[in-house]
């Protein structure tokens, strides 16, 4: 077995539940969290005689998303009934689009561990409705709460284009990062927002010869964790199987499994793929989508630069980090505040290490974000710039920063009341520095001496300048005045 | 004269001018109802306190010179597969014997914004599948010409409605000839508009690129009337046509002004398979027009021999798929005691639904399988295209086809019941309508030797109703066969 080596082929489904006003066929809003069966109506109620209209928003946020996956957007589109029995699906057809989706033959770019990207192809991206919820709470019967039927859902498709598990996760990271971006969901996992399948075989090369695993599909994963280990598990265990049991793909063996997120393994659910018939056909209560010219381009003035592109784009443009630029880029927000303040004048890594190191712990710990927590660009930039003229330390900074969010003042007036105005004033600066090195004759002399100490009595000289000053002097022109007094 | 004689617009016009009041008018429908429908069974509810309380509505409203609805006062029926806030929805189905929907049909809604008096719905085939009424899992029917005799169908109890004037018109509806057919038996005036005239929100879906609501009258003027309040756009229904598109015609307005130059379609090879008496009385209405100055042309048909084949297949498919949410679940009838839910799915819809609601559920089902999809759905789409080409070619050349409605007149309750492909042939004039979304109207023409009402089926291009009513007013003003009455009816009534 030793001469055994193997690959992970990953393809993905998944769901992304759009934040459009009403749902996807009729007018009820979209809330959720709400008494059951309080956010319905005729049409998503599926009583007779109810008929659906089409969402323009949804189809829009769909259209937009599918162009940020680099899609063709098809020209003619149409709407299909997909044919199932469950009591959640009160018309017992589900409306979905089939052969002709309304996006298609796109990818997406994403960020790997060394910096680079990988493009993975995306195979369609559709629009479809969500059905209800089956809740097993009352003994012998089941209860059917219709709220979430009608949610409007983008199923994206991709191809098997994933070679490992942080692939996958990265995948479903950017893909949250860029509808978060775009605005079409809040792509919010504990919500359900996001809902991932992942389609996972391997290849084998054992003795010369190539061996494909049977495909397993996993359903119904919502979060990045259990997506990433499911396919991980699912890698370790076709592994086991193929050298135990020599199974390969063929033809309907294809097998369904759960997460079982307690014991950490997938769960078989069905041996075979079963005959699945959904009967698909045009539903004759819609009418085509034929996007007009005008249309699409108004909807691609909406696209924005993606987050990875921007990513990249602050490595080079600003001299980020690749890790701090991917903090900046992780939402939209928080990126447009960033670029604000510095188009405001003020240095690009001194308002990234402001906001990175204060400003989003701040937002985070609030659950908020940096405007959400009544800062501003242009106050943020004003800081950057009192630290970057020495006018204030970087610690006093981050302290200033926290003193905003909390009175919303800004940080001129904050540095008086605080006291944090560093002393530049050398005159003055001098009488406290000849003070303490006249108290600190010993350390004085390792300084002069040179050599191993030197560095380190420099250094306690200063700590006692600024804590005569209070942390207020601006330790280079204190360090210039030492190197003068001490000729080191 | 009986108040029952006089038709809608009569009415409608004695109770504005306060000659009769519609307490009075709408206290007779009531009454007459109560002694002929016992023999009819034209009506699955009767709205007796809730139409007495809005005809006096209308009266108050008209003693205080309110303004009010085109149809003020006026007592109509509604076929029972339209939703109605009142009472069960029930579509003649077990299933849905004791549903009451939340909501009015758009149609409904504008009868009643017309002030019209809503006096009771109506009996059909279960979900709209018959030709004859028979198949309602609720009622029987009978034709008021001879009881023996069906009323034709799916609309069968709304044309018995009309024609035993038990209400002054009606609302039915048309997938493959629902409207005109027991309009044909009853000889009464049905009109299936264009497809996308009329709203189909709230109208339980048969067939969805089929259906269409339409209206029943004694007088080509009443249907016209009906036509007038409920058709237009309706933004709940994607498929109701824009008026920007197709502007709803004032249809009463030009209505008794014949059509110049007027050119009649005859498709004579196609008719060759009617009875001897219809194909007599056709041929009659046809030098009918040209007495009154119209070109007769004849008119090539191919691919209508194809049209009940096709029919069966997309209605069917669709009705697979609209029929599927009536499972025991969410509302309707639930069978008593099932093991799982699957059982609740399985065993509601094996006991409520009627034979032949279950026969198109398989035929659809099958229809739409993998596998079977290209040969059976694609290829019936393929041929009502054809059938669309038929038509688009036939009124290049005329403004309007007639052809029988049904090839026989009203046939005996039980005489077809048994032989589902005989009944689904007494279909063939009127599908191919359906396939192609264009408007017909029938009208009578006639009498067989039997005293049973012939209907004339006249066709016109899509959202040409205006016209096709004066083509059809044309007929009628030229003939009394909208005059006779049923006498087993009057029988009832002396």
């Amino acid at each position: 077995m030793s001469d055994l080596t193997y690959k992970i082929i990953v393809g993905l489904e998944i769901h992304v539940q759009l934040n459009t006003r009403t749902k996807m066929f009729c007018g009820c809003a979209l809330r959720f969290g709400e008494e059951a069966n309080s956010r319905v109506c005729p049409v998503c109620l599926g009583l007779p005689g109810a008929l659906p209209v089409m969402n323009g928003q949804a189809v829009e946020y769909a259209i937009l998303t599918a162009m940020a996956l680099n899609c063709e957007i098809a020209p003619f589109t149409k709407w299909d009934r997909k044919s199932y029995y469950y009591p959640d699906l009160p018309k017992n057809y589900q409306i979905s689009q089939y052969d002709l989706p309304l996006g298609s033959n796109g990818y997406i770019e994403i960020p790997l561990d060394d910096g680079q990207t990988r493009r993975i192809r995306i195979r369609r991206a559709h629009l479809e409705e969500d059905a209800g919820k089956n809740l097993h709470t009352a003994g012998y019967h089941s209860q059917v709460d219709l709220n979430r039927a009608g949610t409007p859902l983008l199923e994206i498709v991709t191809e098997p284009d994933m070679n490992s598990a942080d692939q996958v996760r990265a995948l479903a990271v950017e893909l949250q990062r860029i509808v978060r971006y775009l605005g079409v969901s809040e792509a919010d996992m504990q919500k359900g927002h996001m809902r991932f399948e992942p389609n996972v075989n391997l290849v084998i090369e054992r003795a010369g010869q190539q061996f494909k695993t049977p495909i397993a599909e996993v359903k119904n994963l919502n979060s990045f964790r259990a997506l990433e280990r499911s396919v991980a598990y699912e890698a370790e265990r076709q592994l086991d199987a193929f050298i135990e049991t020599g199974a390969t793909m063929q033809m309907g063996n294809k097998s369904t499994r759960g997460w079982d997120d307690v014991n950490q393994v997938t769960v078989l659910q069905r041996e075979k793929e079963e005959a699945h018939d959904y009967r698909y056909f045009p539903d004759p209560d819609l009418v085509p989508v034929m996007p007009s010219a005008e249309w699409l381009t108004q909807i691609r003035s909406r696209l924005c630069e993606l987050p990875v592109q921007r990513q990249v784009r602050y490595v080079q443009e600003y001299g980020l980090s690749d890790y701090d630029a991917g903090v900046l880029t992780a939402d939209r927000s928080t990126a447009d505040f960033f670029e604000q303040a510095v188009r405001a004048g003020a240095a690009s890594k001194r308002v990234c290490n402001l906001l990175t190191q204060v400003g989003l712990k701040l937002a985070n710990e609030r659950g908020r974000d940096l405007a959400g927590l009544g800062l501003e660009p242009a106050g943020v930039a004003d800081l950057a710039k009192m630290i970057d003229a020495g006018a204030v330390s970087a610690s006093a900074g981050n302290t200033i920063l926290s003193a905003m969010v909390e009175t919303g003042k800004k940080p001129d007036l904050l540095a008086q009341e605080l006291n944090l105005i560093q002393k530049s004033d050398a005159g003055e600066l001098e009488r406290v520095l000849d003070q303490v090195l006249a108290e600190n004759a010993a350390a004085v002399a390792e300084v002069t001496a040179g050599g191993k100490k030197s560095q380190k009595a420099r250094g306690y000289l200063m700590g006692q300048v600024m804590q005569k000053t209070r942390g207020q002097a601006n330790p280079k022109i204190v360090s210039e005045l030492m190197s003068k007094k001490l000729g080191v | 004269m009986s108040v029952h004689d006089l038709t809608a617009i009569e009415l409608r016009d004695r109770i504005a001018a306060g000659r009769i009041g519609s307490v009075e008018a709408t206290r007779a429908v009531l009454d007459r109802i109560e002694r002929v429908d016992p023999t009819v069974g034209a009506y699955l509810s009767v709205f007796r306190d809730r139409a007495i309380e809005a005809a006096e509505a209308v009266d108050r409203r008209i003693a205080a010179g309110q303004r009010v609805g085109p149809l003020a006062g006026v007592p109509v029926a509604v076929k029972d597969v339209m939703c109605t806030s009142f009472g069960a929805t029930t579509c003649g189905s077990r299933i849905l014997e004791n549903f009451h929907s939340p909501y009015d049909a758009t149609a409904v809604r504008r009868l009643l914004a017309a002030d019209a008096v809503i006096v009771g719905k109506t009996n059909m085939d279960e979900f709209a599948m018959g030709s004859s009424t028979e198949n309602s899992g609720l009622k029987r029917t009978v034709n008021p010409w001879d009881t023996s005799r069906v009323p034709g169908g799916s609309s069968g109890g709304s044309a018995a409605a009309v024609a035993a004037r038990v209400c002054f018109a009606a609302l039915g509806s048309d997938t493959g000839g629902s409207i005109r057919q027991p309009a044909s038996f009853c000889g009464v005036v049905g009109l299936k508009p264009t497809y996308g005239r009329v709203s189909r929100y709230g109208l339980v879906a048969y067939g969805s690129s089929l259906d269409q609501i339409g209206p029943f009258g004694r007088t080509v003027a009443d249907a016209a009337l009906m036509l007038e309040v409920i058709a237009g756009h309706d933004p709940a229904d994607s498929t109701s046509v824009s008026e920007d598109v197709a502007p709803v015609d004032g249809y009463l307005a030009n209505l008794n002004q014949p059509v110049e130059g007027l050119r009649i379609g005859v498709a004579s090879s196609f008719n060759a398979g009617a009875d001897p008496a219809v194909r007599q009385a056709i041929d009659r209405a046809v030098s009918g027009y040209r007495g009154a100055g119209a070109q007769i042309v004849e008119v090539a048909m191919p691919h209508l021999d194809y049209a009940i084949a096709a029919y069966y297949v997309i209605a069917t498919a669709e009705a697979s798929s609209n029929l599927a949410r009536y499972d025991g679940v969410h509302y309707g009838y639930r069978t008593p005691n099932p093991a799982d839910y699957v059982e609740v799915y399985s065993k509601s819809r094996e006991e409520a639904f009627g034979k032949e609601v279950k026969r198109r559920i398989m035929l659809g089902t099958y229809a739409l399988s993998s596998g079977y999809y290209d040969a059976y759905y694609l290829k019936a789409l393929k041929v009502r295209n054809l059938i669309r080409g038929d038509f688009v070619r036939a009124f290049e050349q005329c403004d309007a086809i007639c052809m029988p409605v049904a090839p026989t007149t009203a046939f005996r309750v039980g005489e077809k019941v048994d032989d589902p492909l005989k009944m689904y042939l007494s279909d063939i004039y009127t599908i191919a309508v359906n396939l192609a979304g264009v408007p017909g109207i029938s009208v009578p023409c006639g009498f067989d030797e039997s005293g049973l009402p012939i209907g004339l089926q006249v066709i016109g291009p899509a959202f040409s109703e205006a016209k096709l009513l004066r083509i059809a007013r044309m007929h009628e003003s030229r003939t009394d066969w909208h005059t006779k009455r049923p006498a087993a009816i009057e029988r009832i009534t002396a």
